[in-house]
Parts: C-alpha cells; structure tokens; sequence
C-alpha cells in the first residue's frame, strides 16, 4: 500500500509546518513545501502535517481516498 | 570563536515606547557571524538577525523550544517561561497543534469574515454615534479579537475586564515579581478552570467543547494541557491582533502617502496587511529562545549542543539580502514572505484569522473615517512582549 503526498503551490503559504513536523517526508524550498517522495508507505505523520497545515495545501490519498487532512 | 570569547550585548536593542527598531541589528546584520546578548534574566543566547539564519533556526528540528523549559533560559521576566504548546516539540506539540489547527485554517476562517465586517461596521456605527475623540484601542481594537475568540472559543464576552487583567499580567515582561506571575497565572488558570466545568455540563457548539471531548473521550490530552491550550487560545487569540490594529493605523497615518494609495485602492488591503506584518517590529526583542540538540552552524558560527538562540524576527523581517529597500513601506509589496506569523511548527495558530480581523479592521476604519487622524497624546504598554498603544486618541 502506498500513500500520495500532493501540494498546492498556489495554497502553500511557506509556513514551515510540515517541515517541521515531518521533516523526513516533507522539505521546505523559498516560497513553498514539496514532499521529498510524492509516494511515501503509510506514515501517521503525512496526515499530522496535513492537518496542521495552517493554509490546508496537503493532500494525502490512497488510491482514489483522501485520507488527509483528516475530517 | 566560542560564546564563552564574547561580551555579550544586553537585550532587548528596542526601545519600549515606539515602534522603531534598533540600529544595533543593522550592524549585526552586516557582520559575519551572530552576535552574543543577555537578557535581564538567564544565560546568554545567541542572536539571529537575517532571515535565511531566522527560517533555520525556527524551522528546523534541531533545534528545541522543549528544552528551555529544563534550562535556565535567557527571558525578560522572572518566572521562568513554561508557555505551554510554545514550549513544546514534536510529537507532544503536534498531538495538541492538530487538535485545534482545523478550526484555524484559512478555510474555517473566512466563514467568520461576514461577522467580522459586521461587527467592524457597528463599533464604527458606535463611535459616530458617540462623537469625537474616541479610544481607537478600547473601542475598536480590542472589541473585534475578543468577540471573535471568546465566540469561537466559548467564553464570555462580558467577562473581558476580568481576563484582560490576567491576559495583560499573563504577556508582562519585567514589571511583575515571579510570584506574582505565579499567581496571576493560576487565577487564568482557575477561571478558565470554572468555564471548563461548565462546558462539561453542558457542551456548546465551541471549541472547548471540542478540546473537551477530545480529553474525556479521546484521551489525547491532559487536563493541565487542555487548561492551558483555552487560556492560551483566549490570550494570543486577542492581545496580538488588539495591538496591531492599532499599531498598523498609527504606521499609516505616518506614512500618509501609503495611506492615501490604500484608501484609493482598498484591493489593496490583504499586501498592505501582509506588508505591515513584515514593517512592524512587534517586539521590543526576541522571545521564546530554541536550544540546538546537536552542533550547527547558523550564519557562519558554530552552535554548539546545548546553546540557546534567540531569533529576532523584526530585523529578519528589514534583512536587505531578502527584501529590497526593507526599510521602506510599500503596501503592494510582492513575494512579501515575511517572518511576522513566525515559522515552522510554531508558525502562529491564528495567523489566518488574524490577518482576517486586520484586513477588515482596516478596511472599514480608513473608509468610514476619511479625516482619521490621531487626536492627542498616545499612551504606551511598556514592560510586554508586545509592544504598542494602551490608549491611542483619534478623531475624524
């Protein structure tokens, strides 16, 4: 089973949230995050960034799933 | 060179009346290096004034907020900090950020912007009514934040004198003893206490509800945590935004060549807020010191294991490698990706609510008035993390 990682450059605000907690999934360029692997095995910290991402530009799915940000 | 070589400069640099910034970190800036500085109390820190240093430093793991609260951390008040989610790291911190990001994200935000003009519209209503001059900070500044986050979060808006006392005590610097911080802190904590007790009574449509039954059902957090995440929500959810209003329409009428591009183009008003963000130093200094876990190397010195770094934030926000003429006030500046909201994982929880409640203060303020002016002598907070107007009198 394999996660995707998606995010929206347009949403992303360069917060450093998702760096800062999952900094072995997500990095931080000047303007935006992107994820290091856009497919990652399940990890409960894809979805800890998502839903902490103050401008809610992460996406996390399985398959056709969004699994995060959680509802 | 190694800390222990350097004299350190006392700090904060900034002057607690005002809203300028020091010159002082002009020169660090230019100079290799960061600079050493000790503050009324604790040891010496570091000093990160560029903003490349500043997004390191904040963003980084390795370097801990957790770890200040075991040291003896450099601060400008006596009792030492234990500022609750702020003095947290990952995973603690992200098990209490994620409990209470979702009601904060630009999202769930903007929902509340019709409100907010509204309520903007009828203190504007209230101060016509009433005549000239009026207190922009008690009638206007503060009345805006405080509604919105004692509605979002569940707590009284009647009860503002009371918890205005504490919150002011609660952001005070040097003006209060430890023991008095100490006992300003659990009279917060007792009142928020009784309103917690309440909402378990009966539950509400709010965000301590919310809290609440994510620790009695979901066990995700400790009574304590759940005490000082409400008293924390009601403290910054207010004091920051109140002071800012305020401090952005006193920066305005200093600039009235930028004031008068605003009003002619109110599209305007979300880079001005953004750009008034980045000019403003809010602080007479940096706060909240990171300890490094491990050596790094931050603006060509090495931090050692153990040290602690205080980020300036102010002066990265003015840093020339970063934003051109830094010193100027350009309310349509572009790429503005300024460190006011702070960065990395204590990136400020309410930023998109903020940045909500300035844009719209303004807006309705500068269209209303189109004579604003400053109508005598402004009063300043002097001794608080934040600085600005106590009392600022205006007329139109």
């Amino acid at each position: 089973m394999t996660w995707h990682i998606e995010i929206d450059k347009h949403q992303c605000m360069a917060s450093g949230m998702c760096a800062g907690i999952a900094p072995e999934l997500f990095a931080l360029d000047d303007d935006h995050a992107r994820p290091l692997s856009p497919d990652v095995p399940p990890d409960e910290r894809a979805l800890d960034a998502a839903d902490s991402c103050p401008a809610m530009a992460i996406t996390v799915t399985d398959g056709e799933q969004v699994v995060g940000p959680r509802p | 060179m190694t800390a222990a070589d350097i004299e350190p400069l006392t700090y904060p640099f900034n002057e607690a009346i005002g809203l300028g910034i020091s010159e002082t970190y002009e020169q660090a800036q230019v100079t290799d290096g960061l600079i050493r500085v000790r503050m009324a109390y604790g040891e010496p820190a570091w000093l990160v004034t560029r903003y490349a240093d500043a997004r390191l430093v904040l963003g980084d793991r390795r370097f801990s907020r957790a770890e200040a609260v075991h040291r003896d951390a450099p601060r400008q008040g006596e009792l030492r900090q234990d500022a609750g989610i702020l003095s947290m790291d990952p995973p603690d911190h992200t098990r209490l950020r994620t409990l209470v990001a979702k009601a904060f994200t630009v999202h769930q935000v903007e929902k509340l912007r019709p409100a907010v003009k509204e309520l903007a519209e009828r203190l504007l209503d209230e101060l016509e009514a009433a005549g000239p001059p009026a207190d922009l900070v008690e009638d206007y500044a503060l009345p805006i934040p405080v509604a919105v986050i004692c509605r979002l979060l569940g707590v009284p808006t009647e009860d503002r004198p009371q918890f205005r006392v504490w919150s002011d005590a609660a952001l005070s610097t040097s003006s209060l003893t430890a023991e008095e911080s100490e006992a300003n802190r659990e009279k917060l904590r007792a009142y928020m206490g009784q309103l917690i007790a309440h909402h378990r009574v009966e539950p509400q449509d709010d965000l301590m509800t919310a809290l609440i039954e994510a620790r009695d059902v979901g066990d995700r957090l400790s009574e304590l945590e759940l005490v000082d995440l409400c008293v924390g929500l009601l403290v910054a959810g207010h004091e920051t935004t109140a002071t800012q209003i305020p401090n952005f329409v006193y920066t305005l009428l200093e600039h009235p060549g930028e004031l008068a591009r605003l009003r002619a183009d109110l599209s305007l008003i979300p880079t001005a807020v953004e750009e008034l963000m980045r000019f403003v130093p809010l602080g007479s200094g940096a706060g909240f010191p990171r300890y490094a876990t491990e050596d790094i190397e931050v603006g060509g010195t090495l931090v050692r294991a153990g040290e602690p770094v205080l980020v300036a934030v102010g002066a990265a926000n003015r840093d020339a490698l970063r934003f051109s003429e830094p010193g100027r006030l350009d309310i349509a500046r572009q790429g503005n990706q300024h460190l006011g909201f702070g960065h990395g994982v204590h990136h400020c929880l309410g930023a998109p609510l903020a940045r909500l409640e300035l844009q719209e203060a303004l807006r309705a303020l500068i269209t209303r008035f189109p004579g604003l002016r400053l109508a005598g002598d402004i009063e300043w907070k002097t001794q608080m993390l934040v600085r600005g107007p106590r009392s600022m009198p205006v007329g139109w």
